[in-house]
């Protein structure tokens, strides 16, 4: 009975375990703070650029700052340079829109060869998919929350 | 100035995001939808706007403040049409960021080759 299915699984976990390489959390947390906010600081350059030229204020600039973005990660993931960045940056290019721009854009990519309908169409929100959930199903629960209160008269 | 905090703001989400990743050993699907839901509840408090008035696209490009502008969208809905204002409402303010995300996803499919 030594070798049921759950033992095994279990001293896999401990072996995998202590074989596991310390992370350098330190260095990534530097890497992720230096390239993370780069890239926002390179958002406030074109978020100035449509402030100063276009008719947008502080609170509406985000949206052809994102814009904007995603197109230059489109070239970034097409010529393959942004996944070389992100082995050094990680969540530093990963939480960014930048990030949600290039999950997207990659896997549209990625899953061409098997045509545009079942490869690209499908795939393509494979990565983002959770990030549109969680974010629209929470958003509901709190605006249906905050709205009920302000009807209420509770705030 | 604004362009200081952006990077301080902004590196810091990051570095928050790297420790999920490294100390709670999270995936990154995992992180981003968290990121995501802590800004939509961070806007319900009425504390993401005014991260936006200091720190500028420190805070509008980290993906916390997708689920901030979804929040915000369906707010303002809510406020002309009452409650089914916040299904209607939900994608108002943030539709460039999916939009461009569909486009260009689109774009690089037709264009690009895949790599390795």
């Amino acid at each position: 009975m030594d070798n049921s299915p759950s033992t095994t699984k279990k001293s896999y976990q401990k072996i995998a375990q202590q074989q596991e390489r310390k992370r350098p959390i330190l260095k990534n947390c530097i890497y992720a703070f230096f390239f993370g906010g780069l890239i926002c600081t390179i958002g406030q350059g074109i978020s100035t650029f449509y402030m100063y030229f276009f008719d947008f204020t502080e609170q509406t600039v985000g949206n052809p700052t994102t814009a904007t973005l995603i197109f230059i990660t489109m070239l970034l993931t097409g010529f393959g340079v942004y996944d070389h960045i992100a082995q050094f940056a990680g969540a530093g290019t990963a939480v960014p829109v930048t990030g949600f721009g290039n999950a997207v854009i990659s896997a549209a990519i990625e899953h061409r060869s098997e045509g545009f309908v079942q490869g690209v169409g499908g795939n393509m929100f494979k990565l983002a998919g959770s990030v549109i959930l969680f974010g629209v199903f929470s958003a509901f629960v709190v605006a249906l929350i905050k709205t009920i209160l302000l009807e209420w008269g509770v705030i | 100035m604004v362009f200081l905090w952006s990077f301080i703001v902004g590196g810091m989400i990051c570095v928050i995001g790297q420790l999920m990743f490294d100390v709670l050993k999270l995936t990154p699907g995992h992180t981003l939808s968290i990121l995501v839901v802590a800004g939509a509840i961070l806007n319900g408090f009425g504390l993401y706007e005014p991260l936006i008035d200091f720190a500028g696209a420190g805070a509008t490009v980290p993906i916390t403040s997708f689920g901030n502008s979804l929040v915000h969208g369906a707010l303002q809905e809510a406020e002309k049409h009452g409650l089914i204002g916040v299904v209607t409402g939900m994608f108002e303010v943030t539709s460039s960021g999916i939009t461009a995300a569909i486009i260009f996803g689109m774009i690089g499919a037709i264009f690009f080759k895949p790599k390795g």
